[in-house]
């Protein structure tokens, strides 16, 4: 066989027999591998053309001018120093996101606990309770519970009915500056209910033993809440103070219709991506609304990036 | 995902029940149930405020109305240019073409993720669940510009195309982790047979996978029809308005003069949400319980 090979003839034979492996080698990478890129092919067209090129476009636009009407003018860094040392509304736009991130998420994952607590106790109409309480969850984000808050917060709307019973005069909570914010706080804990059932789901997960046997060792309820329920509860915790931040610096319907789309009364309703609706969409500052939006971006990355580097240091995993 | 979703609707043993005792489980019903109260409270007042006469709105708390009056639900439907019947009607087609989009582009992709093997599978699956991290505002003014550029500004295809593009990343996540449930023997077994990939697909896969599909249908659908920013960009004609943007107008027209009108149209914008709500809900909050949707 081997001498065979080293004739001219042999030598041919090779060829075409390497030629023959190659081809089929070809033949079964692409019998392996074109049924995974052809289910992927939707995918992958909207991978490129909707959220890869655009993101890198965003990118390169927020370096420049553009108002849709000429071609982007490159400014280099002009727009995020402008973000950082010249624009007020960026600050106020700040500031009102960072309060109702700081107000919103804490209220609202202890009232979703508290809730999910009382309802993890094998109680008759457990599905009723849950139900309406998820409900809530289910409708916010829409118009209509935005105009239903307005007229409830409104001067002469039904919590201020309903303080006036009990004497006391209510301000017109959704046009004063002070107190704008905190309807739209009120709102969002108003919506416990996806981060309560998350945790409902959770607490089922906790071996009914371990409080049995804490219960014969005499541990009060208090410690048993304390010593296992908010321990092996921290990943469940955890994952819902993620997602409900994250989700509160992208809040933007509420704020929108209580406000009329101006982010006031004084830019006390000015969340962040309503600004950035405002510069894109109303001043055509596309360049600039890039900007922001990468900024947006920075802010969640390093919030989620602190947030799983800290997570090491309270939250306790099984395995 | 069914065994959690076992898990999460088990029943407790009954030694639980019985421990506690009688005031204790009164005292809990009786928060529950108060707020129970307060949460669905301002939606009840909307409704009954809709069906309310004009003139006695805002001079009760209650929730009980004196007459029953429909008229604000006439009033509110013509109470623009263009009816709320278009806008509904609007708003249908682009949420049933979501849902169609979002179930086959997903349940393709994320066959191919959990199912097929083929070179760079890992690393687009890594790419995929980075692009559930990208807030959509990043990619919000170029989109823009391209559909724009397309002339697709005031249609719906840019509220409908990326969908059948698989844009729903969180979607296709819910589908992998779902499909990779599914014993792996069936395919095997239906591969030896010669199936192709398609016929896994399409005869094993899809029929066996009824659930995250209706799930991932039932939220596209919701989303969709509650989706306000998507619309407030693209469409600015007021033919092609959905439901949210009508409703919007409607409140900006009126400028609060008819509340009977606005409570009695925003009621409305709410049923259908109501009622996937009625029907699908052990589903919808079996999706939330072990996927940790959000909203």
């Amino acid at each position: 066989m081997s001498n065979a090979m080293r004739t001219p003839a042999g030598a041919i034979n090779v060829e075409r027999y390497q030629g023959a492996v190659a081809e089929g080698r070809f033949r079964r990478l692409w019998n392996t591998n074109a049924p995974g890129y052809l289910f992927l092919l939707p995918w992958l067209i909207g991978f490129f053309g909707l959220t890869l090129g655009p993101a890198l476009i965003s990118l390169y636009l927020s370096f420049t001018d553009f108002d849709m009407l000429q071609s982007p003018r490159w400014v280099g860094m002009a727009n995020y120093v402008r973000i950082a040392t010249a624009d007020p509304k960026f600050s106020a736009a700040m500031h009102v996101t960072l309060t109702y991130v700081v107000f919103s998420v804490p209220f609202k994952l202890t009232f979703a606990l508290l809730v999910a607590m009382a309802l993890n106790r094998g109680l008759r109409g457990l599905t009723f309770y849950r139900a309406i309480f998820y409900l809530p969850s289910l409708l916010g984000g829409s118009v209509a519970i935005a105009v239903l808050w307005r007229q409830l917060f409104a001067s002469d709307g039904l919590v201020n009915a309903a303080l006036s019973q009990f004497g006391i005069e209510g301000p017109s909570w959704i046009s004063h500056p002070n107190y704008s914010i905190y309807t739209l706080v009120a709102l969002s804990v108003w919506q416990f209910g996806s981060p309560m059932i998350i945790f409902l789901a959770g607490l089922r997960q906790i071996p009914q033993d371990m409080y049995e046997a804490a219960s014969l060792d005499g541990a009060s309820k208090f410690r048993q809440f304390y010593k296992i329920t908010l321990p092996l509860l921290t990943p469940v915790i955890f994952f819902n103070a993620v997602v409900q931040t994250i989700d509160a610096f992208k809040a933007f319907t509420p704020a929108f219709i209580i406000s009329g789309g101006t982010g006031g009364p004084i830019n006390s309703t000015l969340f962040y991506t309503l600004y950035l609706y405002q510069e894109a969409f109303g001043n055509f500052r596309m360049g600039y609304a890039s900007a922001l939006a990468w900024i947006l971006v920075l802010i969640i990355a390093v919030f989620t990036a602190f947030s799983f580097l800290t997570s090491r240091y309270w939250v306790h995993y099984d395995d | 995902m069914t065994e959690m979703t076992a898990s999460v609707t088990a029943a407790r043993p009954p030694s639980d029940i019985t421990k506690r005792s009688l005031p204790a489980s009164l005292i809990i019903h009786a928060l529950l149930i108060a707020a129970s109260l307060l949460m669905v409270y301002p939606l009840l007042w909307m409704v009954s405020a809709s069906v309310r006469p004009e003139t006695e709105i805002f001079s009760s708390t209650s929730l009980i109305p004196s007459s029953i009056d429909f008229s604000s639900y006439a009033r509110g439907w013509v109470g623009l240019d263009v009816s709320f019947g278009r806008f509904f009607w609007n708003s249908l087609v682009i949420s049933l073409l979501v849902v169609t989009g979002n179930v086959i582009a997903c349940s393709l992709t994320a066959f191919a993720f959990a199912r097929l093997r083929f070179a760079g599978r890992n690393f687009w699956f890594a790419i995929m669940l980075g692009t559930l991290m990208i807030p959509y505002h990043v990619t919000l003014i170029p989109q823009y510009v391209l559909f724009l550029n397309l002339g697709w500004v005031n249609t719906i295809l840019p509220l409908v195309v990326p969908k059948f593009l698989a844009s729903d990343a969180f979607f296709i996540f819910l589908m992998v982790q779902f499909f990779r449930g599914i014993p792996r023997e069936l395919d095997e077994a239906a591969m030896m047979d010669g199936c192709s990939a398609w016929r896994i697909y399409w005869k094993i896969m899809l029929p066996l996978s009824l659930p995250v599909l209706a799930t991932a249908a039932i939220f596209s659908f919701i989303w969709t029809w509650d989706d306000f920013f998507g619309p407030l960009i693209y469409l600015n004609d007021m033919n092609t308005y959905t439901i949210q943007l009508g409703l919007r107008t409607f409140v900006d027209s009126t400028s609060a003069s008819d509340w009977g009108g606005l409570f009695a149209m925003s009621t409305l914008t709410l049923v259908p949400v109501f009622f996937f709500f009625l029907f699908f809900q052990r589903l919808l909050i079996e999706g939330i319980a072990t996927t940790g949707m959000k909203r």
